[in-house]
């Protein structure tokens, strides 16, 4: 080991140990990317049963009679949700810089976005649920569930941006060697991000192609 | 004369035929009964389970075969190798690449092309022209429908042999499969969709079949018999099964229809020609010939009708059936009537 | 803070007493509860998965007693059709893969030379779920409400209108319950052996136990999502009418089998992949050399953890599918057996070639590899869709799968008991018990599942209550309950045996075996901490190695020794490169806490007190908030720009 002496005395120095990211990504990271992996492929299993179901029912879709549908509101919460990653990009940079002011206002122009996204949700809704419900066929089931489920991963996101957003708040929490909590919620907020347009695409485009 | 069901109850299928291999195996088994007697797929009385039956002993050879190397090389290394010192580390990847995996490769490319000549064979749809079977599951009997004929029975198929006979599989509730060891492999039955299989015998005779896969509370006993007769015969069997039910001709078979189709057995059962048109429960046109009553719960017999009549819960826990409120005096005349109608 | 590490300083008695107050714990009920030591959750996950094989065994006793003779009342239906399901259900998901999870939670850490689990309060709130989980399901059975429609509960029979009351809501949600804890124990091994491995551990040096759990980690990650979209749409389905697996409302039942084998074949490989590692952890020690063709095996674990994600349909093949996709299937999954095959011999080739010392846990890698042979041939005929539509769902693959799984997973897991139980315990066990409890075990293995194969080819479909008698079935079944018992003395002596070894073992060295990888460095019981200095690895077989041992000798360095708090070691994933030291959270209330939460959550959910589960669900958040809450630190130490 002593032929490595110095390499460890480099990495281990001071100076080394006083930041977070010196080399490698830290567990937390891999941790929230293979939560990410298996939450992945449970909305993949939800879209996969979405088109089995869908081509397994027959040429009629959605069955029953029922419109295609409407694309206006979904169009609108793409528009609030997808580049609502931008200021936690921008927050997460900042913070990686020690800018404390620009964490604050990123993740709380995110909770905005996303507050929006959630409003469009219930609007979205509240439309819906006149024409159709969980229980009228499995259209209706796949529609609320897999949205549903989306709204829900929306809500846990907002839960962990208000939380960063109440932590920085505080002062004492991050800092540009401590901001390992941001990034973790920054790739659960992408990931949710990008799950959005695979629904969009699914739910609201697919039926109409 | 006729292949009459019943006779098969007491477990003597005919036209057994001894196999070389078969008769190897009951080597393995001299305590009890073997493969001989039972609904056995080594044992195969069908066209399709033949050909499963060879692949198996294809397949069970080369096992022996495989399990004979490994168990030697696993003695060699017992007997010869034993010892507390620490050895070099010798590392023999060709050895391990070419027994562990190139020679198992080879093997299983062989065996894979028999599969999949074996899957075509089973797969061929019967001509257009061949008898159909109409089979529906329910929890936890089979009905039986032919393809242009009326009526209906329960838990007995009856088959030309020598003949592909299509059978279409449909369930009314849950998933059920279809299986006669003796003729063919399963074939399950999907809530929703409609299913086809096929049925060769080879012989005439008797062979027992069940659901197969798990239905409920008494997947136990659901089970069927195909009974497989000469073409005449069946023609038979089948005009009568479009004609309407045997008349009663005594007083008691008489009072006992009256018991029928006056009192709450009609409301669930159908016996053609009659006022029972129920239409939950078996069809009992022809129920005094049936092998079993239940599905294969118990022997159709006096004593077990009766008793069954009177609570069937007693017999199969859970069925459809309630107890039934049946006068004690009336309880002969119905039984009668039912062992009648044939 | 250690600045320069050179010349080495060698061990001094002052770091083993600041070790011992960082990382040591004071027997209390305190501590009991808030434990994060992975080897007390490992030996809790060892007990618990135990016990829930004791039960899922006795409910085979029972139907085995059912079945000793024709037409017998031992059981009404409704209850053996319980048994049945709550027997499958509780050895795959409450005693399998927990037990073999307990084995890599207790050695994972010790085999990498690492001082605990990436997550240790993640891994004491796993084993807490895994418990809650439990006792959820298995509490069902004394009211008659448990799941009864088999492991893989088919649709629609596990629809409300044909199956009411609790039974299969207990199913859906207790298996959600516990997917919870099989994720985030799954997601720490793979960080775990990401990061935590000792310096100098590097890819080809990584113990081939850690790769399988590994593996197998990848395996629950990808495959246990569809059980759990499955079960989640299950219970959408019965609680809230939605019409996923209702042809009426337009869904579909074959949705459910998909998802449920796309999950359920990994799984296969998901129980038996950690036996076979074990096996290859066994192996070294009593052959005295390294298992034969490392990167083959390494290999043959990556390629059957990504080909078992295609074969799912062959647990189909009687669903009347096209023929065509069968074909495909078939072939997959007669591909699938050569990594299997390619790993026995190159275990036979190491037994060959090795010397062989013929303690128990060799009897039973012995014992594994005749019983998982013999259940790999009927495997490979049950890829053959011909033969599959005959055999399937008869008495034939009930003994096809007891002999991979009990072959595969539990012969491997009794070797690893008596393999490490002076590691565990610090004990060894009595030598004469274990080989009267492995002849037992074996042969009642034998006797029960061989006669299978034949009721099942003699026509005997599985999971009926009874059967009328036939020829070929009467006797044969007579047998297998025979074996049954004969198998049930056998564990029964096992259980003799480790009680004798805690009670009357005589203490045992850190290394009996002279076997090679980490873990038989440590004390035994291995001191809270594990590693007094974590070591310097030099080669697959570290505790063979003069190098190895040296660094934590006479070159230990206090980079490695880490005394001030209660730290371990970051290395880079491939190479295993130094990177940093890291501290280690306290031990903490909140895994037990927030387990409790969801218990309370999927409890409210099964009685539909859905008030009571909102605010179980704002308590979990709550408890999750509380437990990331970032400590506020000086301003310096943070890096705030001015």
């Amino acid at each position: 080991m002593t032929d490595r002496g110095g390499v460890v005395a480099a990495a281990t120095g001071a100076e080394a140990l006083s930041t977070e990211l010196p080399a490698g990504r830290p567990t937390g990271w891999w941790g929230m990317v293979m939560f990410v992996a298996t939450e992945a492929t449970l909305f993949a299993c939800l879209l996969g049963s979405y088109f089995y179901l869908r081509f397994q029912f027959g040429p009629e879709w959605p069955p029953g009679g029922l419109e295609k549908p409407k694309l206006l509101i979904p169009l609108l919460m793409t528009l609030v949700l997808v580049p609502s990653s931008l200021p936690v990009v921008w927050a997460e940079r900042g913070i990686r810089q020690g800018r404390r002011g620009r964490l604050r206002a990123g993740l709380a122009i995110t909770m905005v976005l996303g507050l929006s996204f959630m409003g469009l949700l219930v609007k979205e809704y509240s439309d819906d649920l006149k024409l159709h419900t969980l229980t009228t066929n499995v259209y209706g089931s796949l529609f609320y569930v897999i949205t549903g489920f989306h709204g829900l991963h929306v809500l846990v996101g907002l839960t962990m941006i208000g939380w960063l957003l109440a932590a920085s708040l505080r002062g004492g929490s991050f800092g540009s060697h401590r901001h390992e909590r941001v990034r973790n919620a920054a790739i659960y907020w992408h990931f949710v991000d990008t799950v959005w347009v695979a629904i969009l695409f699914t739910i609201y485009l697919s039926p109409r192609l | 004369m006729e292949t009459t069901a019943q006779t098969s109850w007491s477990g003597t299928r005919r036209g057994r035929r001894p196999r070389p291999v078969v008769s190897a195996l009951v080597g393995l088994c001299l305590l009890t009964a073997c493969a001989g007697d039972s609904p056995s797929a080594l044992n195969p009385a069908g066209t399709g389970a033949a050909r499963v039956a060879g692949l198996w002993w294809l397949l069970f050879w080369i096992s022996v075969a495989v399990f004979v190397e490994v168990m030697a090389l696993l003695v060699w290394a017992l007997v010869f190798r034993r010892g507390n010192v620490r050895v070099r580390h010798g590392q023999p990847l060709r050895f391990v690449a070419v027994a562990g995996a190139a020679i198992p490769f080879v093997i299983l490319v062989a065996v894979y092309g028999v599969g999949l000549r074996d899957l075509a064979a089973l797969g061929a749809a019967p001509d257009g022209d061949a008898p159909t079977v109409e089979v529906t599951g329910h929890t936890w009997w089979w009905e039986v429908r032919y393809a242009g004929a009326s009526g209906a029975t329960a838990n007995e198929i009856h088959i030309p042999v020598g003949e592909r006979v299509r059978v279409r599989l449909r369930t009314d509730d849950v998933l059920h499969s279809f299986w006669v060891p003796q003729l063919m492999p399963k074939t399950d039955l999907i809530a929703g969709e409609t299913r086809e299989t096929w049925l060769r015998a080879e012989r005439a005779g008797s062979y027992r079949g069940q659901c197969a896969e798990y239905c409920g509370t008494q997947h136990a006993h659901m089970a069927f018999l195909v009974v497989a007769q000469p073409r005449a015969e069946f023609d038979a069997w089948l005009a009568r099964l479009d004609a309407p039910a045997r008349q009663p001709q005594t007083d008691a078979e008489r009072r006992g229809q009256q018991a029928f189709v006056q009192g709450t057995c009609a409301g669930c059962h159908s016996i053609r020609g009659t006022g029972a048109q129920g239409k939950v429960g078996p069809d009992l046109s022809n129920v005094g010939s049936r092998w079993s009553i239940g599905a294969g719960a118990v022997p159709n017999d006096a004593g077990h009708l009766g008793g069954w009549i009177a609570n069937s819960q007693t017999v199969k826990p859970g069925n459809a059936m309630p107890p039934q409120p049946v006068d004690a005096a009336r309880l002969p005349d119905l039984i009668a009537y039912l062992r009648s109608l044939e | 803070m250690p600045t320069t590490t050179s010349p080495p300083t060698g061990l001094s008695g002052d770091d083993l007493a600041r070790l011992a107050e960082h990382w040591g714990e004071r027997p209390s009920l305190r501590t009991w509860l808030s434990t994060t030591d992975h080897k007390r959750i490992g030996r809790r996950y060892l007990v618990t998965a135990g016990f829930f094989f004791v039960l899922a065994g006795i409910s085979a006793l029972v139907m085995r007693t059912q079945l000793a003779r024709p037409e017998s009342g031992v059981v009404s239906p409704q209850e053996y059709n319980q048994l049945f399901t709550m027997h499958g259900t509780a050895m795959i998901f409450l005693f399998a893969t927990p037990m073999l999870f307990g084995f890599g939670n207790f050695l994972v850490p010790l085999m990498i030379g690492a001082r605990d689990m990436a997550f240790p309060r993640l891994n004491a709130f796993g084993y807490w779920v895994f418990l809650f989980a439990g006792l959820f399901m298995w509490a069902s059975v004394p009211f008659g409400a448990a799941p009864n429609n088999g492991w893989f509960a088919y649709a629609p029979l596990n629809q409300l209108q044909h199956n009411p009351g609790l039974h299969m809501d207990i199913y859906s949600l207790g298996l959600l319950f516990l997917g919870i804890s099989t994720t985030s124990a799954s997601i720490n091994f793979i960080v775990t052996a990401f990061k935590l491995r000792a310096p100098g551990m590097s890819l080809n040096r990584v113990p081939l136990f850690v790769w399988a759990i590994v593996a197998t980690s990848f395996m629950v990650i990808f495959a246990l999502p569809a059980l759990n979209a499955d079960n989640a749409l299950l219970f959408l389905d019965r609680r809230f009418g939605a019409h996923f697996f209702d042809p009426a409302g337009g869904g579909n039942v074959l949705l459910w089998q998909h998802l449920f084998w796309i999950f359920g074949h990994p799984d296969v490989y998901i129980i038996v992949m950690p036996g076979l590692g074990i096996v290859s952890a066994v192996l070294p020690a009593f052959t005295r050399r390294g298992v034969v063709g490392y990167p083959l095996i390494v290999l043959a674990i990556v390629a059957i953890s990504i080909i078992s994600f295609g074969v799912w349909v062959h647990h189909m093949f009687a669903t009347g599918l096209p023929q065509l996709s069968y074909s495909f299937f078939s072939a997959a999954s007669t591909i699938i057996t050569i990594p299997s095959g390619l790993q026995i011999f190159a275990w036979l080739a190491t037994m060959l070639l090795g010397r062989l010392v013929l303690r128990v846990p060799l009897l039973y890698v012995i014992g594994f590899i005749v019983t998982f042979v013999l259940g790999g041939f009927t495997g490979a005929m049950f890829a053959l869709t011909a033969f599959d539509q005959q055999t399937t769902d008869s008495y034939f693959v009930v003994a096809h799968f007891h002999y991979v799984l009990i072959g595969g997973a539990v012969f491997p897991m009794l070797a690893g008991i008596y393999f490490w139980l002076p590691k565990i315990t610090g004990r060894m066990y009595h030598e004469g018990l274990g080989r009267w409890a492995f002849w037992l075990v074996f042969a009642g293995m034998h006797v029960t599942f061989f006669p299978m194969h034949l009721t099942g080819l003699f026509g005997m479909p599985r999971r009926i209550y009874t059967y009328r008698s036939e020829p070929g079935w009467d006797g044969w079944s007579l047998v297998s309950t025979a074996g049954s018992y004969l198998l049930a003395l056998g564990l029964l002596l096992v259980l003799a045996g480790i009680v004798h070894t805690l009670w009357r073992g005589r203490p045992a060295p850190p290394d009996p075996w002279q076997a090679d990888t980490l873990e038989w460095t440590a004390a035994s019981p291995p001191e809270p901490y594990n590693f007094p200095v974590i070591p310097r690895v030099h080669s697959l077989h570290p505790a063979w190695d003069e190098r190895t041992a040296e660094s934590t000798g006479a070159g230990a360095t206090e980079d490695r020794i880490l005394s001030e708090g209660k730290r371990t070691l970051f290395t880079s994933e491939l190479d295993a490169r130094y990177e940093r030291a890291v501290e280690m959270p306290e031990s903490s209330f909140k895994p037990l806490v927030l387990a409790g939460a969801l218990l309370v959550f999927f409890a409210t959910m099964l009685f539909a007190w859905y008030p009571v589960a909102l605010a179980a669900v704002l308590a979990v958040a709550a408890t999750i908030a509380a437990w990331l809450w970032p400590p506020r630190r000086p301003v310096e130490e943070l890096g705030v720009a001015t």
